[in-house]
Order: structure tokens, then sequence, then C-alpha cells
């Protein structure tokens, strides 16, 4: 074998590495990391060398790619039948409900105009699908196929057909990466649905679950409570659900409740999933009412040019249209 | 002259792989069962030609799995320089171990890796990982002798084939 090269490294020496050598590279290591941790200038060095690293992951996908596929091939008829026969039923029963909430969607945007809010039920989406590539194992991350060319910006929240399932964190040209509601560093502001009480659900270190660690001791939640989000913070837009309370117990020092819930999406199995464009309403005082009184034409206007008169068409929106980009603009906006 | 060319494209091509091998996942329930491939291997060639694995090859392949796995850039780096550090130093007794006693130091080796990424992560804020975290190892330490025995197999037919 590989034994004639071995003449100069001796049998119970030190010999090949050098301490040094290693003291270097581990405190260039350690360089790199506070850099990293501190989210300086790397990340437009990761920026850039995304360029060689999606590429790889589209490789590293195919794998899971080619099972998937195969599962399809050897999948026997009767299995297929039998889902195509479900998956049809599911969409009579989706169009259905539909079909009826269309009407009150349509009642609802009439109301909503009548009270002018800019609140809105149809959903400005973009569908993505997962690459099968693993991050490290108890990472809650999932990588995506759009990317920064698709005009994804991170902080765009991910659903799927059944709930939130994070939002993203990290975007590349033709990929970007979602950390999962799970992830023991992630946050989301939720409501239980039954009684409207707020709370926070962060990830858990074990498992795919959620924890509320800190519910006022006085307050009602049960077991099958569904969580949805509230909309505060300005991160996530408010109803979608986010999951279902498993159990409820006091904390060890009994000033809180903590509950467990488990995510409403399903964050293993989804294949395809869908990004919501339009970020939540930033919370905040809600922009003043726009002016009742005599038309705002009629008043004198420091500002206006000395041209007479202003057309007719635009003079009606022309004075609350500042007022409400003012607050939107507004810091105060950032926090619940 | 062909010869050394080929077992160096062999060489990374190794590399290379394992890097993919990290990427791959497994079935949901095998997840926390995946072994640490570019360490691995790694240490394979640390104790096949000690004089190819240097401390700078064992850092640049670091940050590769780093930059691959989109977390802390620096970390992987950080540990396989270590590793490569200890097996490099105990090369010359490894080589002679029978293959049980090898398996065992793989998951020294491996357990130590562990423990530097806890500390790492736990410097970086994130909580401490369920009890999961530490099967990893002991799957590196099974596979072992099967990593060893395939790699040096391929190694010695590419040789054969090129001479």
């Amino acid at each position: 074998m590989a034994l004639n090269r071995d003449d100069k490294s001796p049998l119970f020496a030190p010999g090949v590495a050098g301490t040094l050598r290693l003291i270097v590279y581990l405190a260039l290591a350690c360089v790199l990391m506070v850099l990293d941790h501190r989210g300086g200038w790397l990340a437009n060095v990761r920026y850039g060398l995304s360029l060689v690293v999606e590429p790889v992951y589209r490789i590293a996908g195919l794998p899971s790619q080619g099972f998937q596929a195969a599962t399809v091939a050897f999948a026997d008829r009767q299995r297929l039948t039998e889902q195509n026969q479900r998956l049809r039923e599911d969409l009579l029963l989706a169009n259905a409900k539909l079909n009826r909430m269309a009407s009150v969607a349509e009642q609802n945007t009439r109301l909503k105009e009548l009270l002018d809010t800019q609140h809105s039920l149809s959903l400005n989406v973009q569908l993505a699908r997962l690459i099968g590539v693993d991050l490290g194992t108890f990472r809650h991350r999932i990588v995506l196929n759009v990317g920064a060319r698709d005009k994804v910006q991170p902080g765009q929240v991910v659903i799927d057909a059944r709930g939130v399932m994070g939002q993203i964190v990290d975007v590349m040209p033709t990929t970007s990466v979602a950390m999962l509601i799970t992830d023991p560093n992630h946050a989301i502001p939720v409501t239980i649905e039954r009684t409207g009480l707020r709370t926070i659900a962060y990830g858990s270190r074990a498992g795919d679950l959620l924890t509320l660690p800190n519910i006022p001791v006085s307050a009602d939640v049960q077991v099958g409570d569904k969580l949805v989000t509230s909309g505060l913070g300005g991160r996530f837009p408010p109803g979608f659900p986010v999951g279902e309370i498993r159990d409820v117990a006091q904390t060890a020092s009994g000033t809180f409740l903590s509950a467990q819930a488990k995510p409403a999406a399903d964050l293993d199995r989804s294949e395809d999933v869908l990004l919501l464009h339009d970020l939540a309403e930033s919370a905040g005082p809600p922009p003043p009412a726009p002016n009742v009184g005599p038309p705002s034409d009629m008043k004198p206007d420091p500002n206006a040019p000395p041209a007479p008169t202003l057309p007719a068409v635009t003079s009606p929106t022309a004075t609350p249209l500042p007022a409400r980009a003012a607050t939107a603009g507004s810091p105060a906006g950032s926090t619940p | 002259m062909n010869r050394v060319r080929v077992r160096q494209l062999w060489f990374a091509a190794t590399l290379l792989i394992s890097l993919f091998l990290m990427l791959i996942p497994l079935p949901g329930p095998l997840t926390p069962f995946k072994p640490y491939w570019p360490a691995l291997i790694l240490l394979y060639w640390c104790l096949q030609s000690g004089d190819r694995v240097t401390l700078g090859l064992a850092f640049c392949l670091g940050v590769a799995a780093d930059l691959f796995d989109g977390v802390l850039l620096g970390e992987q780096a950080l540990r396989l320089t270590a590793m490569v550090f200890i097996a490099l130093r105990f090369r010359s007794r490894l080589r002679f171990f029978p293959m049980w006693q090898q398996s065992l130091a793989v998951l020294g080796f491996l357990v130590n890796d562990r423990i530097l990424l806890l500390l790492v992560r736990v410097f970086g804020g994130d909580p401490l990982p369920p009890a999961e975290y530490w099967i990893s190892p002991l799957v590196g330490a099974a596979l072992w002798p099967f990593v060893f025995l395939i790699l040096d197999d391929l190694r010695a037919r590419l040789r054969i084939h090129d001479a």
C-alpha cells in the first residue's frame, strides 16, 4: 500500500501538523464565524458565491426528485385511482365552498369599500417548489426554487394549503431559503381563534411543535383551540391558520401557562408552497379619517401653485393621499 | 504522470461527493441517523495518504461545506480543522489499529466534533439540541469499516487499471 511514502513520519512523534498552523486556522475560522454572525459584509460575499452553490443545490435535489418520480411511476393503478377519486371529491367540495364564499367575499369587499379600509381578501401569491436539500439535521430550513430573479425578498411569508409554514430568510439569484415556524429562533404573533387571546408562538427545540410559553394563568386556553396569525408586528398578515393547541400546562414557576401546538401546515410533506407577495400592513395607529366637510378645493391651499383651479377629477383624491402616505412611512408603524 | 493525475482527480472527486452526500436529504424519520460524510471521507484520506491532507485543505473543505449549508460561515471549517489535526497527529498509530479499534477512534473523533458543534451553536445563541443529536456519531463509527474498505478497494482498482 502506501507504506513507502511514510519514512519521514516517525511512529510516536507529532511531526506532520504544526500546532501553530492549527492555531492560525482555528483563529481564522473563529473570525469568520464572528463576522458572519454579526451579519456584516459576508452576506454580499455569499450572494456572489451563490452562483456556485445554486447548481449544487439543484443537483443534490435530483435524488429526492427521482425518488418521487419513481414512487409515482411504480405506484399501482388501484391506489392512483383511489387518490384521484379522493382529490376529485375534495375539489368538488372546495369549489362548492368557494362558490358560497364568493358572494360573501364580494359583499365583504363592498362593505370594506364603504368603510374605506384597504384590507383585501384576495391573495397576491407566487407558486414555488421545494428543492430536496438537507441543510443540517436540526435546522428547520427549506430551499425553494425561486429567488431574487423572481422578485423574492427576505421576509416574505411562505404558506401551504393548510397554514403558515415560515418566512424567507435568505435570497439567492434563483433559489431562496425559508425558515420554518418550528425553528427555535422563530416566533410568530398569533391569536387564539376561539377567545381572541393574543400571544406569541415560538418554535421548539424538540421536534416539530410550537410552544406558547407565556399565556396568562387566568386565560382560557383549551386543547384543540386553533391558532391564527394576529397580524401584529407587521410581518405575517392576519387570519392565516398557524396550528392547534395540543396540551396546556403550568410552567415550573407557576406564573404562566405554557402550551404546545401542532403546526397546521404540512411542514415535512408539502411539495408546492405559496409565497405571499404583499407583506402585512404595518401595525400601528390607523390612518386619519379623510376629511368630511366641504370639498377640499373650496378651502385655500397654501401649497397650491398659483394656477387658478385644479382639474375636478384629481382634486378629491389629492388631499387624503399625502396624509396616508405620511402615516405608513412613519417609524411608529413598525411596532404593535 | 497520468497516474498521478488520475489519483488527484479521484481525491477531489471523493471530497466533492462527500459534500453532495451531506446535502442529499434522507426520508423524514431517518434524518438524525445521517452521518457526517465530509468528516468520514477526510479521515479516510488522513489515514491513507497523510501528506495530501493538510490543515489548509480541511479548512477549505469546511468553508465550502458551510457555504452549501448556508449556516454560520466557518463553523465546519473549525470542526474539520480540529479533527484533521488530531487525526494527523495520531495517524501512524491509527493506521495499525485493527478495524474495530479504528472504528472506536472514529467514534471518538465524531463525538468530539459534535461537542465542538454544540459549543459553537450554544455560543451563537441556539438552544440545546435534543437527544437524537448524538446518534449521528454512532452511525458514522458503524459505517466506518465499510467506508474504509470500499474506498480502499476503489483506490486499488483505480491504480491497477491505470498502471
